[in-house]
């Protein structure tokens, strides 16, 4: 057994027993905590795909947490007042259960994501940078100003979706669920990395051109894994709407997406498991600095320039050792 | 009419800060070739100094002649121990590590001035307002606001024109290398221009704090319309920043001024009110989003 191996099955191990020993402690807090660096860590992986294997370094990635969010929660506000949400061009409800509200969530950050990625990726480098900055925060301010659902002050949820036969209610079944969804996501981009699609995807990333040339659409590629990682962060927001119980713009503020980077960066780019790392690492660092000092993000942004100067492989590249790229 | 000119003139002074803000970051994007987060950062160190410094002494003017050296000081400083090892780095790298400094900054001011916005007062001798066209009094601070933007368009357009200084510069922007070999301290004109940058950022910075808050994070909602000059002017080019700057102030305020009254026409006045909200705070990034399906590169792009 390798230190790649070693490390993954002990994180996996870990993640698994963790609610049990944190009851029998006596701090189930920890729970509602970890439910939280899951969900997280979901968005940070659904970043990577696009980031560290695509090579499109976007900071608008918040933008579809948050649309993920906002479906959760306005649809099951309909729901639950039983109104409509649309009467025109058809009619349209609201819904309670998550077996629906979910794959909604995805499909709809999925179809933004079509959208933005099919402007933005006409451009590259620092443009690309820029433009998905820009088309988040227009998606933010575009919320601010929704005042039927809230606006600046966001939106709560009036109690967690269900959820066939979870009771998301209970942190412990919310906590396995979260889980569940982060194992499978991990499962999914292993197996796309891997395939021939991840193939391409990677190819664009070290030289466009000559996949270009190679004769591949690199463009309708890209796309596709634009969009895949947007509705990846859509499905995480569904989950943090639930976990919160509540959804404001901030989600989807630019500064929440510079979040989930500094997260894929941390854990280590290019990596699967790399990001799961970053996101426990940054918010079990908030929570337990804020502790000792409310002016914890004065220590952590020079933390995170020495991090970008000194240590590029990240956590994961520490843990895993040598070869450790690419998943 | 009379509404509608004041309008203007509110759009063009919000186009003029931000013409000062992404006058500097244009080119610190289009010459260092780094992306910097950290520049709203530098507006905000002018912006606290400068209401510091007027408080204490009573004197707007010594405010702004604190400012301006702070906030290049503060730039200098960055550019040596932080941006100089980012310049052969990728963009994502420098986004990282300008995200850092936002945070130290941001975190640093709650510190020394806590988490109260500080706030100033139009100088007496601005307080008045001009007649500048008869019948429409328009507050003579914004009026000197934009005087000062002019000022130092027509101040940069001789730097960069007329001057060595200027030459090196924009020497640098197109062949760095070669530049170099021939005799250019690239090093010391980083240096030189991002400060130079920052210094504009502060005095933004400066003068924006008798009309906004002054608070910790101000920075960062004025960077990302920063940002949208910048796409849509072309990256690295000033005349580019120039022209973005002032359709981003005018499309901006009169949206949000006559956008309610338009849709008034032809939906009902709750609903248009709604609608005209949600497309005025979106109208900027529309508009960028518009320019750049037919002008990837912006509109005055610096290269050609």
């Amino acid at each position: 057994m390798n230190r790649k191996t070693l490390s993954i099955t002990l994180g996996a191990g870990l993640f698994i027993a963790l609610p049990v020993v944190a009851v029998m402690a006596g701090e189930p807090y920890l729970v509602t905590l970890f439910s939280r660096i899951l969900i997280y860590a979901l968005a940070a992986v659904s970043l990577d795909l696009m980031l560290g294997f695509g090579g499109m370094v976007s900071l608008g990635h918040a933008a579809f947490f948050g649309i993920g969010a906002y479906v959760v929660c306005i649809l099951s506000f309909h729901g639950c007042e039983g109104t409509p949400i649309l009467t025109w061009p058809f009619q349209l409800g609201g819904h309670q259960s998550g077996l629906v509200l979910w794959p909604a969530a995805v499909l709809l950050s999925g179809t933004a994501a079509a959208v933005i990625g099919a402007l933005s990726l006409r451009t590259s480098g620092m443009h690309f940078i820029m433009i998905t900055l820009a088309f988040s925060q227009m998606l933010y301010y575009f919320f601010v100003s929704l005042e039927a659902y809230g606006g600046d002050d966001g939106i709560s949820l009036f109690s967690r979706n269900t959820f066939a036969g979870v009771d998301l209610t209970n942190d412990m079944q919310f906590y396995y669920l979260c889980l569940a969804a982060l194992a499978a996501f991990l499962f999914f981009s292993y197996r796309l990395v891997h395939s021939r699609f991840g193939m391409v995807i990677r190819g664009c990333k070290e030289n466009e051109r000559r996949m270009k040339s190679l004769g591949f659409p690199t463009f309708r590629y890209r796309l596709v894994c634009f969009v895949i990682a947007g509705a990846g962060a859509g499905l995480a927001g569904a989950l943090i709407a639930n976990q919160t119980e509540y959804v404001s713009p901030g989600l989807m503020h630019w500064t929440r997406s510079g979040e989930i980077l500094v997260m894929v960066l941390l854990g280590g780019m290019g990596t699967l498991f790399g990001p799961v790392l970053g996101a426990t690492a940054l918010l079990l660092m908030e929570e337990f600095l804020s502790i000792y000092t409310e002016h914890w993000m004065v220590y952590l942004g020079p933390f995170l320039i020495l991090v970008v100067l000194f240590a590029k492989r990240g956590i994961y590249g520490l843990l895993a050792g040598e070869n450790s790229n690419h998943g | 009419m009379l509404l509608f000119i004041e309008q203007l003139l509110n759009g063009l002074q919000l186009g003029i800060m931000l013409f000062l803000m992404s006058a500097g970051l244009t080119l610190v994007f289009g010459i260092m070739q780094v992306i910097n987060l950290a520049h709203g950062s530098f507006y905000m160190i002018g912006a606290y100094v400068g209401a510091t410094v007027t408080a204490r002494t009573g004197s707007f003017i010594l405010g702004i002649l604190a400012a301006l050296p702070a906030a290049a000081l503060a730039g200098m400083l960055v550019e040596i121990l932080v941006l100089r090892r980012l310049y052969k780095k990728d963009h994502l790298d420098q986004v990282l590590a300008t995200f850092g400094l936002i945070m130290f900054f941001n975190e640093l001011t709650r510190i020394i001035w806590g988490r109260q916005p500080l706030f100033m007062d139009v100088p007496p001798w601005l307080a008045g307002s001009i007649e500048l066209i008869p019948g429409i009094p328009y507050p003579s601070y914004r009026i000197a606001v934009i005087a000062v933007g002019i000022i130092v368009g027509v101040f940069l357009y001789l730097l960069f024109t007329r001057t060595r200084i200027g030459m090196q510069i924009r020497a640098g922007a197109s062949n760095q290398e070669m530049a170099g070999a021939l005799g250019v301290n690239i090093r010391l004109l980083y240096t030189l221009v991002f400060s130079l940058g920052t210094l504009l950022a502060g005095l933004a910075g400066v003068m924006a704090g008798p009309i906004l808050a002054v608070e910790a994070g101000m920075g960062e909602s004025i960077l990302i319309l920063t940002f949208v000059v910048i796409v849509i002017g072309g990256i690295g080019s000033i005349r580019g920043a120039l022209l973005g700057a002032l359709l981003v102030g005018l499309v901006d305020t009169l949206g949000r001024a006559f956008l309610p009254t338009l849709l008034r026409l032809f939906l009902s006045a709750a609903y248009a009110d709604g609608v005209a909200a949600s497309l005025a705070s979106m109208s900027v990034y529309i508009l960028m989003v518009a320019i750049l399906v037919y002008r990837p590169h912006g509109l005055l792009p610096a290269n050609g």
